[in-house]
């Protein structure tokens, strides 16, 4: 819905064309570009204003490098300034010498502390210690009941007791003892942090717990007041890290920036979705891109091996190499897509696609009738598309409510797909050779895509991120390996 | 693995090449007439069509409800339908705080003896700060150049004042009633909450639920949600506060099945009103989406009628708001065009946060605010009010 940042500078860039150095005029075009740009994402207004200076410190005078177009230098200074104020140091946990190692999580209403208490229980579990879940959550009609039943669903142990919150914290520490857990995970009530009773009382139970870390839990889709929920809470408990939950979603996740900006402390973990395991640590160079609208590469790798079913999605590739991708096989994967989430949104996430295609108002729907042609074919048909004849096209038009030259054109585009992926199958099979037995993840070079057919003007070597396009994925390839 | 990647991109290629294409045909030959099923994409940029398409959605529900000889619940017009008890906070008291944030902009503005560049930045400051958005805040302050330059408008404290009705004049004239249609005992009114995870979905039903059988329309609340663990204990705690029936299912059972019961059992106990529960879920999750498409076209088949699809949206919630009420309002449609849902319940308004994206979502998808939640007790969920709300933000004490 919001232009990334890339289509935002296009329009500057091309004046910029050929000249050797930016002025201050060209970058105060393309700094307001990058704030409103900051903004749409939810950055708070008071850090937008200074990253914005500090990019323009960097970006004034820069010489234009020979290689990279101008909008790329000034889309490279900003990615990486924001990537270094996302990461910087990361959370490393050190457990107590006397256990339990106690984990206190706070954070606003509904920004998921329950449900992370337990994605974090997990992970301490995966690390292999024993936690304990407490919940000290009375406040809020069955939040002991929702804890209590992830617990079940992680195997760790929760107490709980009614009464007051503070004593059943306390309650809950001599419980970790006596039990010889040796990480203590606390999930108090939301609160809003301007409610001066329910601060006290968080902070009578940090004093009672003495947590070794306390994590602020925020959601990724919260606008500008992450700013101010971020300093209420840190200015009473001191917190250590924070958990931003939500990023499943589509919101730019602005607030991730602010809220470390101004607490100056670690985004330490990304919930990432409804599963309990979906649950990571932070990755504040993905966060970059994503907060820019610049395409998001690993998330999109990510939903990809969730939506798809891995050995089917294998073969149904292999044939494409080979050119024996069927139109069936083309329309499961399509569906398979579509459970990704919105078209709209899955483009906006692949870098190198050229704007004319996102903008190209692309919604789900689109879909339909390609589906219900493909739906009105015959097996053979949709394994032999050449034995389409002028009966057998009527006949799939009427059945799919479409025209025959529709039916024409899916056809012909769908050839053309095939012979594009073959050449593109060429290629890989060329690199796997080279890559021998080390192991057959093959990345083909796409910046030089051969001319496509129809709307796609050469595929211009990635609009996107220096670095970011897929030649050379860089680093980071974690889920694949 | 590489592989899912090469078949992601080969798919959506292809696809696009197709949209491009298909598009650009459609440019070329305008007059065309086509009963294809395939949709056609505007050429012209959606945000006014949808808003146009929302309008018109819009009055024609509001005649098809007037025929229907509407019960307004709105205090206003009937204050013996809701009875506040007199308790009902306003919205100056509690949007304290989240004026505050604003107070010092404000004041820096009316300090000033002209109206300078600075004031600009601070107006365009304080706007963005209360979740406005860009586009908004740019929409109101170019109309307050206009007049500034035409010398309409020349001190600080008028142009506030300007800026203020013109924020009013936005939200002005929405529908903001709650629809309970009378009709026969055995065919109960529908109200479907949807909405992201944590904005309070629940909390909200169980208060709505409260307010509803004090006005004394009885009550009954479907625990949709089957998903989120204990949100159908968390339902029945405010079931047996407001002594209203509930009907659950199990959990991770059909959302859809247990609220047709719920229809079902109101139907059959002649009670008036369902309040249905839905699991939180973001509006970017097809599978999930769907699910709830399927529920709103469930709702239907039995003995109620959907009268009102309430969106519960967090008053923290930044830009991403709009995203949510647009992908919600297309999947709770049962038509072909506009939105399916037809108000918005803006909860936790008395924290630091302003809610500001209410503006975004009232004038470019014509969803009207219905409820605010200005607290935690049940008399703290009341009708939203423009000029209060607005007065709120940006008066100052």
């Amino acid at each position: 819905m919001f232009d990334s940042l890339s289509s935002r500078l296009e329009g500057i860039v091309k004046r910029l064309r050929g000249k050797g150095r930016l002025t201050e005029d060209d970058v105060d075009e393309m700094l307001k570009e990058i704030r409103t740009a900051l903004l749409e994402a939810d950055v708070n207004v008071g850090v937008v204003r200074n990253v914005v200076a500090r990019i323009r410190e960097q970006a004034v005078g820069a010489r234009l490098s020979e290689a990279l177009d101008p909008g790329q230098q000034v889309i490279k200074i900003v990615n990486s300034e924001l990537t270094a104020m996302l990461g910087g140091e990361t959370l490393k946990i050190h457990y107590a010498s006397r256990p339990p190692t106690v984990v206190l999580m706070a954070g606003l209403q509904g920004s998921g502390k329950t449900t992370n208490s337990a994605k974090l229980a997990r992970w301490f579990k995966s690390q292999g210690r024993q936690p304990l879940l407490v919940g000290v959550d009375l406040q809020r009609p069955a939040a002991v009941e929702q804890l209590r039943t992830l617990g079940r669903q992680i195997d760790v142990p929760v107490f709980s007791q009614p009464g007051d919150p503070v004593e059943t914290a306390r309650r809950g520490l001599e419980e970790a003892r006596r039990l010889g857990r040796d990480v203590l995970i606390v999930d108090t009530a939301g609160r809003l942090s301007i409610d001066a009773e329910m601060m006290e009382q968080v902070r009578q139970i940090s004093s009672v717990l003495q947590p070794n870390y306390t994590f602020l839990v925020v959601d990724a889709m919260t606008g500008q007041d992450a700013v101010g929920v971020a300093e209420a809470f840190h200015a009473t408990l001191a917190i250590d890290g924070v958990i931003l939950t939500k990023l499943d979603g589509d919101a730019r996740g602005g607030a991730a920036l602010s809220v470390k900006e101004v607490i100056g402390r670690p985004i330490a973990f990304a919930s990432t979705g409804e599963k309990l395991s979906e649950f990571e640590q932070f990755h504040p160079d993905r966060m970059a891109g994503r907060i820019l609208g610049m395409g998001d590469m690993l998330t999109l790798i990510e939903q990809a091996e969730q939506a798809f079913d891995k050995d089917q999605a294998e073969q149904a590739a292999e044939k494409l190499m080979e050119g024996e991708f069927t139109l069936e096989d083309f329309l499961e994967q399509m569906q398979a897509l579509k459970k990704m989430g919105p078209l709209s949104g899955l483009m906006g996430m692949m870098p190198g696609i050229p704007k004319e295609m996102k903008d190209a108002q692309i919604g789900d729907d689109q879909l339909k009738p390609i589906e219900a042609i493909i739906h009105s074919m015959t097996p053979l048909e949709r394994r032999k598309p050449e034995l389409i004849n002028g009966s057998r096209r009527t006949r799939i038009a009427n059945g799919s409510g479409t025209t025959v030259g529709d039916v024409n054109r899916l056809v012909k585009q769908f050839a053309e797909m095939q012979k594009m992926m073959k050449r593109f199958g060429g290629m890989a099979k060329q690199q796997r050779g080279k890559k021998g037995k080390k192991g057959g993840r093959v990345m083909p070079p796409m910046g030089g895509m051969p001319g496509l057919p129809g709307g796609f003007p050469g595929m211009p070597g990635g609009p996107g991120l220096p670095g970011q396009g897929l030649p050379g994925m860089p680093g980071g390839f974690g889920p694949f390996n | 693995m590489t592989f899912i990647y090469l078949v992601l991109i080969a798919a959506v290629l292809v696809f696009g090449v197709g949209v491009v294409l298909w598009n650009r045909r459609r440019g070329a030959r305008p007059a065309q007439q086509r009963t294809a099923a395939a949709p056609v994409a505007p050429a012209a940029p959606v945000a006014p069509d949808v808003a146009a398409i929302a309008e018109s959605v819009r009055e024609a529900v509001l005649q098809v409800v007037a025929e229907a000889e509407v019960v307004h619940l709105d205090g206003e017009h009937h204050p013996e339908a809701v009875d506040l008890g007199g308790e009902r906070p306003t919205f100056r008291s509690r949007m304290a705080k989240a004026r505050s944030a604003l107070t010092g902009t404000l004041l820096g503005i009316r300090a000033r003896t002209g109206i300078t560049s600075d004031t600009w930045d601070d107006l365009e400051e304080a706007l963005l700060r209360a979740d406005v958005g860009v586009r908004v805040t740019d929409e109101l302050l170019n109309g307050l150049r206009t007049r500034v330059k035409a010398k309409e408008i020349t001190e600080p404290g008028q142009l506030l004042d300007a800026l203020q009705a013109e924020m009013v004049s936005r939200l002005d004239g929405a529908d903001r009633s709650l629809h309970l249609v009378p009709g026969a005992a055995d065919e109960p009114n529908v109200w479907l909450f949807v909405g992201v995870n944590g904005v309070g979905k629940t909390t909200t039903i169980g208060k709505v639920a409260a307010l509803q059988a004090q006005s004394g329309v009885s009550v009954l609340m479907a625990a949709g949600d089957t998903f989120r663990a204990a949100a159908a204990e968390q339902l029945t705690t405010w079931a047996e506060r407001s002594g209203a029936e509930i009907v659950r299912g199990k959990e991770g059972g059909d959302p859809s099945s247990v609220i047709f019961d719920g229809i079902e059992r109101a139907a059959a106990k002649g009670i008036q009103l369902v309040l249905a529960d839905t699991a939180g879920r973001l509006h970017t999750k097809t599978n999930l989406m769907d699910e709830l498409r399927k529920v709103r076209r469930v709702a239907e088949k039995g003995r109620g009628r959907v009268t009102e699809v309430l969106l519960v949206i967090d008053a923290t919630t930044g830009q991403n708001g709009l995203a949510q009420a647009r992908e919600f309002g297309a999947a709770t449609n049962v038509g072909t065009d506009g939105s399916g849902v037809t108000g918005v319940v803006l909860t936790k308004l008395d924290g630091s946060a302003k809610g500001g994206i209410v503006f975004a979502i009232e004038t470019e998808l014509g969803l009207p605010v219905k409820l605010v939640g200005l607290g935690e007790t049940i008399h703290d969920l009341v009708a939203f009010d423009p000029t209060e709300f607005v007065d709120a933000l940006v008066t100052l004490d």
